[in-house]
């Protein structure tokens, strides 16, 4: 019971990380917690699914395709509406993504209605594997390596590509990146197209196991969130952390306690993080100067 | 021009005889407009009504004090479901029992101020999110609170005589509104409304200067949820039913657009930004019903969307306006309303 719970709070650990991973590296660089994250990879989805069920491609070209869409919509978000903000404080720039949030979703639902559509994914989400006395789906299974990829994948750029060092230094201080010469507003855009690809891969996962309609990424989307905020919304391994933690607490609390309360009981543990560590478990607090 | 010389000038209720007769003109016209209007549009300055005070209770929260709030469905659901619940199990006269609703809306936004002192940004964001959606999630499952199907509202009464229609109701929510909306005006007059200013522009100076942060933040926390709470309970009079997936997370999203249309750290601007959301929200609600535009839409939608998906045009329309209005007018219709104003009492020049 406890080992199955584990695990299969792994799993789910891992879309929240993935989400949370997303929100963080947009947070680093545009620090803003961009509240449309969730539905831009949920139109991500859609449009995987599109290519899919309307247009007969292949699954892994479809993948891809939605993968090269959500870049594109990451770029055009970014480069349309929140650099054009005139005084940019944190309010009004929260303000613009849940401005994002509610016209991708708009959108989304106007194009596919309130009908609950099926991803076909190619691993199978019935198809069991036994370890010890917990039972793992493969579509689990490749959840939890395509999330581990994905993250070494990240780690392997910010540690060495030259872009990922770039962003690494406009994170750090914007201004002294522009005087050695990185383009800042470039690297902003590089990094929104990142986040969403991120957030469109942990769409694609998440759609077999929910079903597919406009609502997919609310839900996940306020607990990478929460994830994020949990592991610290500065670092990039405090936010995988967060996110495999909040997973397996999720399930242990939904396993013995009570299934019911399940969901609320992650806004319960943020509220007494934030109260005793403000800054998230992984990260180092800093004191704001006047 | 509108230069304020002392204390008593700046507190003064209507500045000038021209303010005066526009005032009781607009009292006027609001005390005569349920006898000649048809029902519907009484039923719309209801709702406008119901939406100036949540916008005003919100703004003292994001716009004066500045701490951000994702989570004020959670009030309006506690005002809500608080107030049915007094009227049905104890049987208090109503007006006792909206009270008491937004009372207990105001306990737990004090009680949601606590963690916010310690919180900004997007800390404080997800904090007050996870309210909201924690409190709708918990209202749905427990029996005492009718569950996921919602809960019956018994008409409001005085005696044996019963409100039940929008007309009826329509001076109850008003004298309740204007109340509100005179309460918050002098409110931010007062020590209280400056210290919030303070804070609001920067907390750290504010505790140099002597604001005690610890309570006016808990207080504006308070305070905002108690009218945000008071609207909760006039919302289900007027619906007259009420289940817990109506106050949901956008519904917060859309009470902060309010105050972001209307215009941040201004009662006026709520004012403004209440009624022309809430008439837009109306509008759009039956978008297939606007003259051209609807038809243009109907065919668009069949051809290439789905038509069944039209209504949700209006989460894009208000996900367009707010961005708009914080990407060009950051001090939304409010700062609209001041440079017409300011251009035409300097025209020529």
């Amino acid at each position: 019971m406890f080992l199955q719970l584990l695990i299969s709070g792994i799993a789910f650990g891992s879309l929240y990380a993935l989400i949370a991973l997303a929100m963080v590296i947009i947070y680093k660089t545009s620090e803003v917690p961009n509240f449309g994250q969730g539905e831009m990879a949920m139109i991500s989805t859609f449009v995987a699914y599109a290519l899919l069920e309307n247009y007969g491609y292949s699954f892994a070209i479809s993948f891809l395709g939605s993968l090269i869409f959500a870049a594109f919509l990451g770029v055009f978000l970014e480069f349309v509406f929140l650099r054009r903000a005139k005084e940019p404080n944190i309010l009004s720039l929260m303000v613009i993504t849940l401005g994002f949030q509610m016209i991708l979703y708009g959108l989304a639902s106007w194009k596919w209605g309130a009908d609950q559509r099926n991803l076909d994914f190619p691993v199978s989400d019935f198809d069991t594997v036994q370890i010890g006395s917990a039972v793992l789906s493969y579509l689990n299974i490749a959840t939890i390596l395509i999330t581990l990829l994905l993250m070494f994948m990240l780690f392997l750029f910010f540690k060495y590509t030259k872009i990922g060092i770039a962003m690494k230094a406009t994170q750090q201080n914007a201004m002294a990146a522009r005087i050695n010469g990185i383009r800042t507003n470039r690297i902003l855009s590089i990094t929104w197209a990142m986040s969403s690809i991120i957030g469109a891969v942990a769409g694609i996962l998440l759609a077999p196991i929910a079903t597919l309609d406009p609502n997919l990424m609310m839900d996940p989307l306020l607990k990478g969130f929460a994830s994020a905020v949990l592991g610290g919304m500065t670092t990039l391994v405090g936010a995988a952390i967060g996110g495999y933690m909040l997973g397996v607490i999720e399930n242990l609390f939904g396993g013995y306690v009570s299934l019911e309360f399940k969901s609320v009981v992650a806004f319960g543990i943020i509220v007494l993080v934030l109260c005793f560590k403000p800054s998230g478990l992984f990260a180092k607090h800093y004191v704001r100067k006047v | 021009m509108d230069i304020k010389r002392d204390y008593y000038e700046d507190i003064r209720l209507l500045d000038s005889k021209a303010i005066w007769f526009w005032f009781i003109m607009l009292l006027l016209s609001l005390t005569i407009f349920p006898f000649i209007a048809p029902n519907y549009y009484i039923y719309m300055a209801n709702y406008m009504a119901i939406n100036v005070i949540v916008t005003i209770g919100l703004n003292m929260l994001v716009g004066y004090t500045g701490q951000i709030s994702l989570g004020h469905a959670g009030f309006f659901a506690i005002g809500a479901y608080i107030t049915v619940l007094f009227m049905t199990k104890i049987h208090l006269p109503f007006l006792l029992a909206l009270l008491l609703g937004g009372m207990i809306a105001a306990l737990f936004g004090f009680i949601l101020g606590l963690p916010a002192l310690r919180l900004e940004g997007p800390y404080l964001a997800i904090a007050t999110l996870g309210f909201g959606m924690a409190i709708t999630q918990v209202i749905g499952r427990w029996h005492i609170f009718g569950g996921r199907m919602g809960i019956e509202v018994p008409s409001p009464s005085f005696g044996s005589y019963v409100l039940n229609s929008d007309r009826q109701i329509y001076f109850l929510i008003i004298s309740i509104a204007f109340l509100l909306i005179m309460m918050a005006r002098n409110l931010m007059k007062t020590k209280v409304g400056r210290a919030f200013i303070a804070i609001r522009d920067s907390d750290i100076a504010a505790e140099t200067m002597g604001v005690n942060l610890v309570y006016y933040k808990t207080v504006a926390f308070a305070i905002s949820a108690f009218y945000v709470g008071i609207a909760g309970g006039l919302m289900a009079f007027l619906l007259g039913f009420i289940n817990p997936s109506s106050f949901n997370f956008i519904l917060s999203i859309y009470f902060l657009a309010f105050v972001i249309v209307g215009g941040l750290g201004s009662i006026l601007g709520s004012i403004m930004g209440g009624v022309v959301m809430t008439w837009l929200i109306l509008v759009l609600d039956k978008v297939q019903e606007l003259p051209y535009l609807g038809e243009a839409l109907v065919s668009f939608s069949s051809k290439w969307m789905n038509l069944a998906g039209l209504p949700n045009i209006s989460s894009i329309i208000f996900g367009l306006i707010i961005v708009l209005v914080v990407v060009f007018e950051p001090l939304g219709l409010y700062g609209f309303w001041i440079r017409t104003k300011i251009y035409w009492k300097t025209w020529p020049f």
